[in-house]
Formats: C-alpha cells, sequence, structure tokens
C-alpha cells in the first residue's frame, strides 16, 4: 500500500470517527441544527415584515432570505464543534498517540476537517429541506443547490480549519468553546440575518467589508436570484482567503506543537 | 411550617452558590455575555424594523432589552439545571439527600440562588441598553424588570432542575437552554404582535412569556401601569406553580 493510500485510509477513518462522535452526543449536535433552526423559525415569524422595508431586496419570502443565514450559522457552529472535538482529543492524549504513529501528522487534522466537512454538508441539506419543506424556493433550481452545498462545505472546512489551529496551539477544549460567543458577534457583523443597507451603524460599516458577508451572499445568490455568479466569485475568494490563513495558522500551530510537545 | 433550620438550609446553598461565583468569577462571564451580544447584535441587525407602520416605538433598543433581561435570567436558571446535573454526576447531590433536610429546601435553596444571580446578567444588560440609547423605564419600570428578572430565573431553575433530575446527565444542557430561549423568544421578542408573521404569531399570542415580556417592555416603551403588570405576575406566577410542582416531584422521586 502506497503512503498516499494508507494517508487516505487515515483520513477517512478519522473522518468517520468524527462524525459519529457528533451523532452521539446531543450536546454536540444541538448547537449545530437545533439552535440555527430555532432562531432561523423564531425570526422568520418575528421579523418577517422587513420585507416590506423600502430598500430590502426583492425576495420570495423572509424565509428565503433567511436560508443562508442559517446555513452560515449553523457551518460556523459545525467548525468550532470540529475544534472543540480536536483540542477533547488532544486532552485526552489520543492525538498524542497518533502522532507516534507513522501517519502524516497533516492527515490527522485532514482527518478531523473530514468530519466538520461532512457536518457542513448535512447543514445545508438540513436548511436546504426546511426551506423548500416550509415554501421557499431555490431559484437556481438543482444545480443552485449544488452550487450552496459546495460552497458551504468549503466554508465549514476553510472556518473549521481556524478552529483546529487554536485547537492544536491550545490544546484546550474550554478556549476552542470560549470562542462561541465570537462566532455569533462575527455573524451579526455580517449580512447573516439582515441586507446590508438596512442594517444599524456600525453594524453596516463592518459588515460591508467582513468577509463572511461574502460567502453569505454567495450561499443566498442561488436561493434568491439564482446562478448569476455576480456574488458567487466573492465568495470563492472569501473562502479561498479563509483557507490559506486556517492553513498556515494550522501548520505552524502543528510545527509548535510538534517542537515543545504542547 | 418554615423551620429555623430549614432557612438556615436555604441560606447555605445560596451561599454556596455565592461562593462558587466568587471563586470562578469566570462562570458568570458567558451568562452575560451571550444575553448582551445578542442585544447588541439584534439591535445592530433589526434596528430598522422601527420605520415599518405599526411599530410601537421608534427605538429598537428600547424594545429589545425586555427579551435580552428575561434571555439572561432564562440562561442563569438554566445554568442552575446544568449544575445540579453535575452535582448529581459528582454524587454531592446523594450527600444532601442524606441529610435531614426536605427536599423543598433543597430546592429552594437552588432556585432563590439562580434568581439572586440572575441579578448580574440583567444589570449588565441594562447598563449596555442604556448606553446605546434605550430609554430610562423610571423607578417602578426598574423595580419591575428586576422583579421579573429574579422570578424568570426561578422559573428556569425549575424547568431546569426537573431535567436534570430526570436525566442526570450535564448532556440534557442544550434541552435546558434551548427551552428557555424557544419560550422567551416565541413572544413579540422582535416586533409587536400585529407585525409578527405565520405561526409564530399564533404562538405568541397564546405563551403567556409575552404577558411577561410586555410587563417589562412597558416602561421602556411608553407608561408603567397596573393593567400591563398584572397579567405578567399572574402568569409567572401559573408557570412558577407548574414548573415548581414538576422540580419538586423530581426531588421527591429522586432516590438515593
Amino acid at each position: 500500500m502506497s503512503r498516499l493510500e494508507t494517508n487516505l485510509r487515515v483520513v477517512r477513518a478519522l473522518g468517520m470517527r468524527s462524525v459519529r462522535q457528533t451523532f452521539r452526543r446531543p450536546q454536540l449536535i444541538a448547537p449545530i441544527v437545533v439552535f440555527p433552526t430555532l432562531l432561523l423559525a423564531i425570526q422568520t415569524g418575528g421579523a418577517g415584515a422587513a420585507v416590506n422595508l423600502p430598500g430590502f431586496p426583492a425576495v420570495q419570502s423572509f424565509l428565503q432570505f433567511m436560508l443562508a443565514g442559517a446555513i452560515m450559522q449553523s457551518l460556523m457552529l459545525a467548525a468550532n464543534s470540529g475544534g472543540i472535538a480536536l483540542a477533547v482529543d488532544i486532552e485526552m492524549g489520543f492525538t498524542d498517540r497518533l502522532f507516534a504513529a507513522p501517519i502524516s501528522r497533516y492527515s490527522v487534522v485532514l482527518g478531523r476537517l473530514v468530519g466538520t466537512a461532512a457536518l457542513g454538508v448535512a447543514a445545508a441539506l438540513w436548511f436546504l429541506a426546511i426551506g423548500l419543506v416550509f415554501g421557499a424556493n431555490i431559484e437556481g433550481g438543482v444545480p443552485g443547490a449544488l452550487v450552496v452545498i459546495a460552497l458551504t462545505t468549503a466554508a465549514t472546512v476553510a472556518i473549521g480549519g481556524v478552529g483546529s489551529a487554536i485547537a492544536l496551539r491550545t490544546g484546550k477544549a474550554s478556549i476552542v468553546q470560549g470562542l462561541f460567543p465570537l462566532i455569533f458577534v462575527i455573524l451579526f457583523l455580517s449580512t447573516a440575518f439582515f441586507p446590508q443597507g438596512l442594517m444599524v451603524e456600525p453594524a453596516q460599516t463592518i459588515a460591508k467589508y467582513n468577509p463572511l458577508s461574502f460567502i453569505v451572499e454567495g450561499i443566498r445568490e442561488p436561493i434568491v436570484t439564482g446562478l448569476n455568479g455576480t456574488d458567487l466569485l466573492g465568495a470563492v475568494l472569501a473562502v479561498a482567503g479563509i483557507a490559506t490563513i486556517s492553513l498556515l495558522m494550522s501548520a505552524r500551530a502543528l510545527r509548535h506543537r510538534l517542537r515543545t510537545g504542547g | 411550617m418554615v423551620r429555623r433550620q430549614d432557612l438556615a438550609t436555604i441560606a447555605a446553598l445560596v451561599n454556596r452558590a455565592k461562593n462558587e461565583l466568587l471563586r470562578v468569577p469566570g462562570a458568570a462571564v458567558p451568562g452575560v455575555l451571550a444575553p448582551t451580544i445578542f442585544f447588541l447584535g439584534l439591535n445592530g441587525v433589526f434596528g430598522s424594523l422601527t420605520q415599518l407602520s405599526g411599530f410601537t416605538t421608534d427605538s429598537y433598543p428600547s424594545f429589545l432589552v425586555p427579551v435580552s433581561l428575561l434571555q439572561g435570567a432564562g440562561f442563569t436558571g438554566a445554568a442552575t439545571g446544568v449544575n445540579l446535573a453535575r452535582d448529581i454526576e459528582q454524587g454531592w447531590l446523594d450527600r444532601l439527600l442524606a441529610s435531614p433536610a426536605p427536599r423543598w429546601v433543597l430546592l429552594t435553596g437552588l432556585v432563590l440562588a439562580a434568581s439572586l444571580r440572575a441579578f448580574i446578567p440583567a444589570t449588565a444588560v441594562l447598563l449596555v441598553a442604556f448606553g446605546v440609547g434605550a430609554h430610562w423605564p423610571g423607578v417602578d419600570g426598574l423595580l419591575i424588570v428586576y422583579a421579573v428578572v429574579a422570578v424568570t430565573a426561578a422559573v428556569a431553575a425549575c424547568y431546569a432542575s426537573s431535567l436534570a433530575l430526570h436525566y442526570k446527565s450535564q448532556s440534557a444542557a442544550p434541552l435546558m437552554q434551548a427551552g428557555m430561549l424557544a419560550l422567551i423568544l416565541a413572544t413579540t421578542a422582535y416586533a409587536p404582535l400585529e407585525l409578527m408573521q405565520g405561526w409564530l404569531q399564533d404562538v405568541a399570542r397564546v405563551n403567556p412569556m409575552t404577558l411577561v415580556v410586555d410587563a417589562v417592555r412597558q416602561g421602556f416603551v411608553g407608561g408603567v401601569s397596573w393593567e400591563e403588570t398584572w397579567p405578567g405576575i399572574l402568569a409567572l406566577a401559573g408557570m412558577l406553580a407548574i414548573v415548581g410542582a414538576l422540580s419538586l416531584r423530581g426531588m421527591r422521586r429522586t432516590a438515593l
């Protein structure tokens, strides 16, 4: 068996392990699915009249507009959850045992990210299904839905990489868990839940430059207007930017961990 | 009849919660941070909803602050359930149950501690709200705020404790938090009832917590009146009676 094959098997095994771990523990799955679904339901019913505001973009319904925000929220929580799980593995010494094995160290991190990516796919499927069940159109049709799933998965891996880097650097689940409120701060300061032009300052200005806004708009475009590529390019660039940063952070954190042992 | 030693036990349990706060001050941070972030975030996001015709105030911070206050109380109460589950897992509750203290006394100690602890996030949220332009509710409005926060935390603590006593595991924590969050948000949290849509409007109409939100909100968006206050008191009393009975039943059924 070649070295590449061995590492792919490791990545697959660790990916399956992290998916099973998440679905076995309700405290891990609840924030990823329950909270974003709850907020989607409440915000759609509570603030649904917002579509009548002057300047609100033309949408079929507020639910259709909000789907991208819910997906974004869910993928960020999935990414954070992956980081927490990696930190728990480090705390328990499981990662040290893997590092001692004759496999690539990066495949250990990649395995965790595969699990995180699977959660991203699940989040996209879940919210697209919710949207369809409750009457929201996916204007881009099946190709649009596939773009939403692909973009969500890529964004989950990119943002999950940041969580993994922090887990590798600190080795403490409590620190990664501490990022939970920060996720909401970044989300509220993006266009996840409302059009940028109607947000209140200073949130409006921050949302304009927040990379998450670009990703949200990229996910929203196939749902609300169809596939025209206007926002998609910005989203892909934002995901690529975050992925590059997270890759550099993870490599640095991994080197530090292997050099110092903690 | 309440005996002196019962009061001493309740005071000891409240004191234990206070010591936890003093020794691990960081433990109170999430309870303060979550409602504050939600308040600031939702205000930045949905602030322009006041431009809709039929909105009852032109100040969204004033409209939103009651929800964040109750959210803080809900999270604090839910944390009591999580702590109780931890005490069950670690065997601490068994030692309490082995003592001659009646079960209702143990429960009262836990719930009272939650009520007092809820003043911390409430004060933090209020200060932030005034900082971003929420109206002053008046002294009577402020008294209603703190009274409602204390009782809401008690409701949440009873609800979360009944779950902790049932599941005997901290894994039930999301259920405790999500339950309270749903109860508080399925009200006129973001907009007046007339501007709400679909099923949520129907749910908010019958949700007793809507009356509580309205009772707290009145001071921030207008004046305080008895007509707006008593339905909230009645709703809270009803909820406390139900979840209090449930948690007491759970405590009495918990065997050593």
